[in-house]
């Protein structure tokens, strides 16, 4: 799906980030165009999560240089909802249990706030049913957890099969899924990852993050990143990611230890 | 004004005792001129904000024939069919109005003679200045019963008169194997005071599910409300109560299981915002085995407001195999509001299982983030996390009191 004329969706430049004063992000360099599935991989604590919530607009990560364009747009003076609003999706490794809010309540009001941005008519709630019980069927999810609280009691595959739900309702123009396939069991895991494929298209992109080449073994990705101490080190195909599986992440602290050694 | 001058103009204020609760009114005034009003020295009154309970006091009890607005019922929405609407007026008898539906009855003069003020008696408050208020100024009464074995859905709303403070009180008794769904709403209005006595006897074998929807909204109302509760074994009391928008007001729920082997439940719930100050003391007596408590007191505060909840639990030596949980759950949206939380377990005897927790936090930013980052805006995802704190409560309402749109107006003026 990519060709030489796709259009830059995200691009990142040179991004330092801090959280709690601590800086995670050291520069990070990362251009994502329509048609591509990324994967980003690396250990825990290297920073992936940590981009994935900068690039969405979580108040606690602060950003000290560098940029983040969407479409050629700046976004980092954009609030977290007018990020959502223009198409950045981002699927939450721990999805928030939220007592008291309907499911169903919510994905409407998310929906429609996606909708007014589109120019698209807001959804009332017998039309929107119509809408989501289509949606549904992407990710095989019962239609009884609409009516109960937003990720409340749900299993960690049932969560992650409503943030899919959410992705196929807000039909983004960039996802970033952190670590959408931890917790899955095998048959979750293709639901979710048939899900993902069902709902890319030409003119959107996705951003994997991942700890494990399973997920890409179901999601085909046109290149994956390492990622390590808040930069990514190191970007190939697919090929990339079966490597590191074999031979895990030693390689990185070899090439930290032959950097030093040259200085 | 020192508070003794402003109780005594008061008192001179009230008009003479008349008319059938002549007797109460006396015991009220005996009460009031010997022990005067509470000070900061009440443990009860303690954090109560004397200002706003002197400006309770300074409105005029006496009220005009033509202060009472006959345009109230257009006001509000349409009852429903198979729920009874008793609206009451504070200086006309109650019962005159209304068709009561068979199974409802007013009671004789004997059994009013017989219970009244029983039960607010039995519960032996210290210096109980909320009653006493009531005494004094309650003119009418509006006294039912719900026969045995009948089943039953009942509405009484009591709106207020502006510039006016108004006393209404209520007896209601609940025979053996009877079932009553009531609703009572209370409504402020511009400078206004409602004081309410309500008690409730309810029989062996009785289920009551009460909600009380009390809605200040309006400039500077206040209300004052003692509810009493008689329980006999094997009844079932839930109560679900919401107050919300008054400048001051103070709920005294007090439950008594005079028997035990009975069952209550109690979810409340009290916002407040700007420089509202809204209290619950609710106490809940075990006077025999095996009764059951489940209490929920959900508070919110915002801007400069004040919330106070006191919960206090007996369970004496003869109320083996109690169990009761307690958990008192607060959220301070602002960070001039303030809320007092206090439970107060009182339990002598060994054989029981007692809980209780009081929490006190801030609306979860990460719920907020999950919200926002779905493209919903700031005021809407706050509104729809307010609704989720405070679905615990308001979800046991029935059906009916959604009516009165009290869901919109806890949070369309919540500020942080």
């Amino acid at each position: 799906m990519i060709s030489s004329t796709s259009e830059t969706i995200l691009s990142i430049e040179d991004l330092h980030a801090t959280v709690e004063d601590q800086e995670i992000l050291h520069g990070v360099n990362l251009v994502v165009k329509e048609g591509e599935i990324h994967a980003i991989m690396g250990r825990n604590g290297s920073g992936k999560s940590t981009l994935s919530k900068v690039i969405a607009g979580h108040p606690s990560y602060k950003v000290l240089s560098g940029s983040i364009q969407f479409k050629g747009k700046d976004i980092l003076e954009l609030e977290p909802e007018e990020r959502a609003r223009i198409g950045i999706f981002l699927g939450f490794q721990y999805p928030v249990e939220i007592p008291g809010v309907s499911n169903l309540e919510f994905l409407r009001v998310a929906t429609n706030s996606r909708r007014k941005e589109l120019l698209k008519s807001e959804l009332d709630t017998f039309e929107f049913e119509d809408l989501v019980k289509e949606r549904l069927k992407i990710v095989e999810m019962d239609p009884a957890f609409l009516e109960r609280s937003v990720n409340e009691g749900f299993s960690g595959g049932e969560k992650k099969r409503n943030e899919i739900l959410q992705m196929a309702l807000l039909e983004p123009i960039i996802s970033i899924l952190d670590e959408t396939d931890s917790g899955l069991d095998i048959d979750a895991l293709r639901i979710v990852a048939s899900g993902i494929n069902k709902l890319s298209q030409p003119n959107s992109a996705t951003i994997l993050i991942t700890h494990y080449q399973r997920l890409l073994n179901e999601i085909t990705p046109d290149f994956v990143h390492i990622m390590a101490d808040g930069k990514i080190i190191k970007t190939g195909n697919k090929e990339l990611a079966i490597d590191l599986e074999k031979s895990g992440y030693d390689f990185i602290d070899k090439d930290t230890k032959e950097k030093e050694m040259a200085k | 004004m020192k508070s003794s001058t402003i109780c005594k103009e008061w008192l001179d204020s009230l008009p003479p005792t008349q008319g059938y609760l002549k007797n109460e009114q006396s015991i009220g005034r005996e009460f009031l001129l010997e022990k005067g009003m509470p000070s900061k020295k009440d443990e009860a009154w303690r954090l109560s904000n004397f200002n706003k309970l002197n400006s309770f006091l300074s409105l005029p009890t006496i009220i005009d024939s033509e202060d009472i607005k006959s345009e109230f019922k257009s006001i509000f929405p349409e009852k429903d069919e198979n729920r009874e609407r008793i609206i009451i007026n504070p200086n006309k008898n109650p019962i005159l109005n209304i068709n009561l539906p068979n199974g409802i009855e007013k009671l004789s003069n004997r059994e009013i003679e017989e219970n009244l003020g029983q039960i607010v008696k039995s519960t032996n408050i210290k210096n109980d200045i909320s009653v006493c208020l009531n005494q004094l100024t309650s003119l009418e009464l509006l006294a039912l019963k719900v026969k045995r074995n009948f089943n039953h859905s009942l509405e009484i709303v009591i709106p207020s008169i502006e510039e006016k403070s108004i006393s209404t009180r209520i007896f209601l008794l609940i025979e053996e194997g009877a079932k009553l769904d009531l609703l009572q709403i209370f409504i402020g209005n511009n400078n206004s005071a409602q004081n309410h006595l309500i008690e409730i006897k309810l029989e062996s074998k009785v289920e009551l599910t009460h909600g009380l929807i009390s809605l200040g909204e309006e400039k500077d109302s206040s209300s004052i409300c003692t509810l009493a509760v008689e329980q006999s074994e094997k009844s079932k009391y839930s109560l679900h109560s919401i107050h919300h928008g008054w400048d001051y007001a103070r709920f005294e729920p007090r439950i008594i299981q005079s028997k035990g082997e009975a069952s209550t439940m109690i979810k409340g719930l009290q916002v407040t915002k700007s420089k509202e100050q809204i209290a619950t003391h609710s106490l809940i007596r075990f006077e025999g085995p095996n009764g059951k408590l489940d209490q929920l007191q959900k508070a919110v505060a915002s801007e400069h407001s004040h919330c106070i909840f006191n919960g206090s639990i007996e369970v004496p030596q003869k109320a083996q195999k109690t169990e009761a949980s307690q958990l008192s759950r607060n959220l301070l949206l602002s960070k001039r509001a303030r809320i007092d939380t206090k439970p107060e377990l009182e339990i002598v005897a060994d054989d029981v299982r007692c809980t209780h927790g009081a929490t006190v936090s801030q609306l979860q930013d990460e719920e907020l983030f999950y919200l926002l980052s779905r493209g919903i805006d700031n005021k809407h995802a706050n509104s729809l996390l307010l609704k989720g704190y405070y679905d615990e409560v308001i979800s046991s309402f029935p059906k009916s009191a959604k009516k009165w749109n009290f869901i919109e107006k806890l949070i369309q003026d919540i500020k942080k």
